[in-house]
């Protein structure tokens, strides 16, 4: 109901957790999603299943070596063959250009940041030509005459071979990246940073090296807290470098009209990646149509598409034909993108009931090549939140290596985080003689909950609202946390163990624009910019408008998926901020377009506005007097001004004033900025629990049971919302049951690029029904409630399964994900964990 | 366990990942070590000089009459000659389901079927599922009751899968169904609510 949504905010004090869609229409119920029938059928089309007349096609050749420089590239005889139409290489690329920011503040240029093709690659695997061709047979026969010769540079692999003294550097410029001390302003830059030999004194123990960090905040008395504690543990912990492995590959295809570019490719930001080609090509935003219906997977691996996908573009344009770039599975390994490992070391401080009293964390983060993974400061300040230590310390350090190219995946940092600290808050729960979820609800978030260091003005960062305890205990119930604890652990050569894990990440951004046109047919026509990359955020936020207009579903049209399509200024789709950005900017328009509505209303049959009610597709008095929508629609085009599009609003962002012009004269056209106050930092919350079975014969396990229990806010779509947990989660599981990169340290080289290698886990890997459940409680600081749920959850899957892995083997089996058979029967026969205790890629 | 150590680093940096130290991690850790690659990588697959030919194909139904290179793949044929761009390619070498077809109501990873193998047989794709008059296979529409899948990227290779199973096995539980499905991956790890949709369909298909 409209007025449910809009009173929302002041009902919730109570913050009573209420059933899916209680009060609503539409919002908290299943719908089938508007893309449904297309993808069910086939009939949906992702980037390589676009055809054009005359079509060409390019392949890639990736750097064999790990550093190199391209001395000379003899592509002759390959141009002379039949069917071959252009090489291109590193000098073909448009220059790094400086941009402008959503803000209008420029952005230099970055010198470190990644090309489509290279002079100097930087990590095996790394492009330096692509090849067009009639065909990709007389691509891949061209790339077989083209000649290249290259000189091999110095190269690390791991973050502490190049800290050490005297150690290599990944480029000549050095090997971590820095932020400009002030007053110097600017983007991190890359510096030279080596240990001493003292700071290593303790890594043949399989302690991490804890030298000098460009990177440290803190707040709180941390040694009074280690002088107060019960217990004090000192755990190092890497974590694995995970692939994205979106299903679908970066494949691209572009072609050009009118001076106009067409670009077809899988992202997860419609609105937000034709600007990011616009930059890397050049060009200026109007001169790039992007179409991006449907995208095969994400998970912030195509935040706004990747620079690769110009490489077309430029082909396109030499020669005057469309080009389609397919990107192979071992391609994607090498440019597809990946988590960063980070290899940490806390010391917690516990009180006698596992409340932490100081934690002191560091992280050393391998960035890869190019530019910076930001996730070891994200994986302190999510821990600060998550565990609320009364005094922390948080130190990192960013290390560039010779190896693909990291970005952000789902959860980035948060999960290593957790990953970390979750294990040793088990053992301590062990030490202390503490029930584990009796630790984690003594140190779990509430309400407003601080977080990381004091701001500049002197107050530490705090959450909207956090009821984490709540689906903590909720899940505990469900999951029957206290019968499992009962049950005898061991029987024959199994043994079973069962793990709980909070888990939060950011939860949503504010102040982008919605927009909608009411028709001439009198429906209800919503642009979304937001990608279709699987999270249904791009429907289901609309779904929120739908509401406050009060007008049936089956009315209401979704335009998404094409730039051309004309699209209000969105959110990018990544650190699962959609739903609630654009849950309030859809709030936004429809509240708006409510206002309008009555406002044509009154001046068609008079009265004033205050006077008209909008219900089921029409504006009407109390006396009945009243006017359809698709009548209001004919009426807002007479009246023109603001009513019909030939004025924007002041507040809203240029992109969708244009979005309005070229609208104008369609209906009634609303345009909107989220404007809602809030007061915190959005956050959404998780608590994971999950139960494995262990042959300690074989090593082999199975996890058995798994349950999820989130505090999200308003539950908008339960069948997307349980996707998402369970997906998300269990992409977090693969990083406690498997999934890794291994690279040779001594030639650079990747060995585990292809699924059968990296496999994330399969339908086998996971109990047949694993639960989820979410609390629905309002966030109180935004209009209809929702938070974004993405990312959450991920942390909690790895790290449940870590957990429960000790509650069944014991701590002394494993000091890094993923854990396996292998790790299992070494460890328990020598009695102490066997593996490289510090190095992620191996 | 062969002496696999490089003298060379091992005795000038003793603190860096010796060649033995890095065979006995991967090998701790379990992954499996390929032939590590450093030849410049093309698509490969396909041999040169091999002529195309004319060939009739039974697909959804229908006839077609298409020219196929002996080396070429189902899915290729599929998706680059017939336009049917349904079925999807996920990795191309048999390790992720994205691509299955029937092939005599048998599921095959079209990316590892030679076309010229299908001659006579009856090749269905996605398309080819729902009825002539638009009707919804009853798999597929327990997809959208059940809001199966998230990017569906790994869709129609499902479906297809759970079609071939449940001719077979009409009335399986739901661990027998996640064996039945298990040759396919869905990296948004859906799952869940994928069984959920399966076992809808095999309901439906009992009942129609
Ligand atoms: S594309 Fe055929 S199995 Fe992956
Ligand atoms: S739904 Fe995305 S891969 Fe399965």
């Amino acid at each position: 109901m409209a007025d449910a949504v809009q009173t929302n905010a002041k009902r919730i004090e109570s913050a009573e957790p209420r059933p899916f869609g209680s009060g609503y229409k539409l919002i908290g119920r299943d719908y089938t999603t508007p893309d449904m029938m297309a993808k069910v059928t086939g009939r949906s089309r992702y980037a390589e299943d676009f055809r054009a007349e005359g079509m060409l096609f390019c392949r890639l050749v990736l750097s064999p070596m790990p550093h190199g420089r391209i001395k000379h590239i003899d592509a002759s005889e390959a141009l002379a063959m039949p069917g071959v139409k252009a090489v291109l290489t590193a000098d073909d690329i448009p220059a790094q250009a400086d941009y402008l920011d959503d803000n209008g503040r420029t952005i230099k240029a970055s010198k470190w940041g990644e090309r489509a093709l290279t002079n100097e690659p930087m990590y095996q695997g790394d492009p330096i030509l692509a090849v067009a061709a009639v065909n990709e047979l007389t691509c891949a026969e061209a790339i077989e005459r083209i000649r290249i010769e290259m000189d091999p540079l110095p190269f690390v692999i791991d973050p502490l071979d190049s800290l050490r003294p005297g150690g290599p550097n990944p480029l000549k410029d050095g090997n971590v990246w820095v932020r400009p001390k002030p007053p110097a302003t600017g983007g991190p830059q890359v510096s030279e940073l080596k240990w001493t030999d003292a700071d290593f004194a303790e890594y043949e123990q399989g302690r991490l090296p804890m030298g000098e960090a460009p990177d440290t905040w803190s707040y709180g008395d941390l040694e009074a807290g280690f002088r107060g504690a019960a217990l004090v543990l000192d755990e190092s912990f890497v974590t694995p470098d995970v692939s994205h492995q979106c299903l679908e590959s970066r494949t691209a295809m572009a072609h050009w009209q009118n001076s106009k570019l067409y670009l077809h490719t899988g992202t997860q930001s419609t609105y937000q990646t034709a600007p990011a080609i616009a930059r890397w090509m050049n060009l200026t935003p109007d001169q790039v149509v992007l179409v991006s219906e449907y995208t095969g997977g994400g998970f912030g691996s195509k935040v706004t598409g990747t620079v690769i996908m110009i490489i077309p573009a430029i082909l396109s344009r030499k020669l005057n034909a469309p080009v389609m770039m397919r990107i192979s599975r071992e391609e994607e390994h090498f440019i597809g993108r990946a988590r960063p490992s980070i290899a940490g070391r806390a010391r917690i401080g516990f009180a006698k009931d596992g409340r932490i009293t100081a934690l002191d964390f560091y992280t050393v983060t391998n960035s890869g090549a190019y530019d910076e993974a930001s996730d070891g400061g994200s994986a302190g300040r999510i821990v600060s939140l998550l565990y609320q230590p009364t005094a922390m310390r948080w130190r990192g350090v960013t290390v560039m290596t010779n190896t693909p190219t990291r970005s952000a995946q789902s959860a980035p940092g948060g999960m290593q985080g957790i990953a970390i600290i979750e294990p040793v808050l088990a053992k301590a729960a062990r030490k202390l003689g503490v029930d584990q979820v009796a630790l984690r609800r003594v140190n779990c978030p509430e309400g407003k909950a601080e977080y990381a260091a004091p701001n500049r003005d002197g107050k530490r960062p705090h959450a909207t609202s956090c009821f984490l305890k709540m689906a903590l205990d909720r899940g505990a119930e469900q999951f029957r946390w206290q019968e499992r604890m009962a049950r005898p652990k061991r029987m024959g050569t199994k043994v079973r163990g069962a793990g709980v894990s909070l888990s939060c990440y950011v939860g949503g951004t504010i102040g982008f624009d919605g927009l909608l046109v009411i028709t001439r047919e009198g429906r209800v026509q919503f642009h979304s910019g937001i990608g279709n990359l699987g999270t249904e955020s791009v429907m289901d936020v609309h779904r929120a408008g739908a509401e406050v207009l009060d007008v049936p579903w089956e009315i209401c049209d979704v335009v998404w998926g094409d730039t051309s399509r004309v699209m209000p200024y969105t959110c990018a789709s990544g650190g699962s901020q959609t739903t609630h950005a654009m849950t309030r900017a859809a709030f936004a328009v429809a509240t708006t377009a409510r206002q309008q509505l009555k406002e044509v209303a009154a001046r068609s049959l008079g009265g004033k506005p205050e006077d008209y009610e909008v219900r089921n597709a029409r504006v009407f008095r109390k006396d009945g007097a009243g006017i359809s929508f698709a009548e209001a629609a004919q009426k807002a085009i007479e009246l023109g001004g603001i009513y019909d599009g030939h004025q924007a609003p002041a507040d809203v962002h240029k992109v969708t004033k244009s979005a309005v012009a070229a609208l104008a004269g369609q209906g009634l056209v609303v345009a909107a900025r989220d404007n809602a106050p809030r007061d915190g930092d959005t956050y959404s919350f998780v608590a994971s629990f999950a139960e494995v079975e262990v042959d300690v014969e074989t090593g082999k396990y199975f996890i058995t049971d798994f349950l999820a229990y989130g505090d999200v806010g308003t539950v908008l779509h339960p069948h997307s919302l349980g996707g998402q947990m369970l997906g998300r989660s269990t992409l977090g599981i693969a990083h406690a049951i498997g999934q890794k990169w291994v690279i040779d340290p001594e030639y650079g080289a990747t060995v585990a690029k292809r699924f059968y290698q990296n496999k994330p886990p399969t339908i086998l890997d996971v109990p047949v029904d694993m639960q989820w459940a979410a609390l629905n409680i309002p966030d109180p600081e935004t209009p209809v409630g929702a938070r974004g749920v993405g990312e959450p959850p991920v942390g909690g899957g790895c790290a449940s399964i870590l957990n429960a892995l000790s509650d069944a083997l014991g701590d002394e089996i494993f000091q890094r994900a993923p854990v396996n058979a292998d790790t299992i029967l070494a460890s328990l026969d020598a009695g102490r964990p066997m593996q490289h205790p510090l190095m992620g890629s191996i | 366990m062969p002496e696999m150590e490089d003298a060379k680093i091992s005795a000038s940096k003793e603190h860096r990942i010796t060649r033995r130290r890095f065979i006995l991690g991967v090998i701790a850790g379990g992954a499996v070590v390929g032939a590590a690659s450093y030849k410049i990588l093309s698509p490969g697959g396909r041999t040169r000089g091999a002529g195309e030919r004319w060939i009739t194909l039974n697909v959804n139904g229908r006839m077609r009459r298409v020219e196929v290179m002996r080396q070429e793949t189902l899915a290729w044929t599929l998706r680059y000659k017939l336009g049917l761009t349904g079925t999807k390619l996920g990795c191309d070498r048999a390790e992720c389901g994205a691509c299955t077809v029937l092939i005599d109501d048998v599921p095959h990873y079209s990316c590892s079927v030679l076309t010229n193998t299908v001659r006579g047989k009856r090749v269905t794709t996605i398309e080819g599922l729902a009825g002539a008059d638009g009707t919804l296979h009853p798999v597929q529409q327990a997809v959208v009751d059940e809001q199966g899948f998230q990017c569906a990227f790994c869709m129609s290779g499902f479906i297809m899968s759970a079609v071939g199973f449940l001719k077979k096995h009409p009335a399986p539980t739901r661990t027998e169904l996640a064996h039945g499905i298990s040759g396919n991956l869905c990296r948004c790890q859906d799952y869940n609510k994928i069984l959920d949709a399966m076992m809808r369909g095999a309901e439906y298909m009992r009942r129609a």
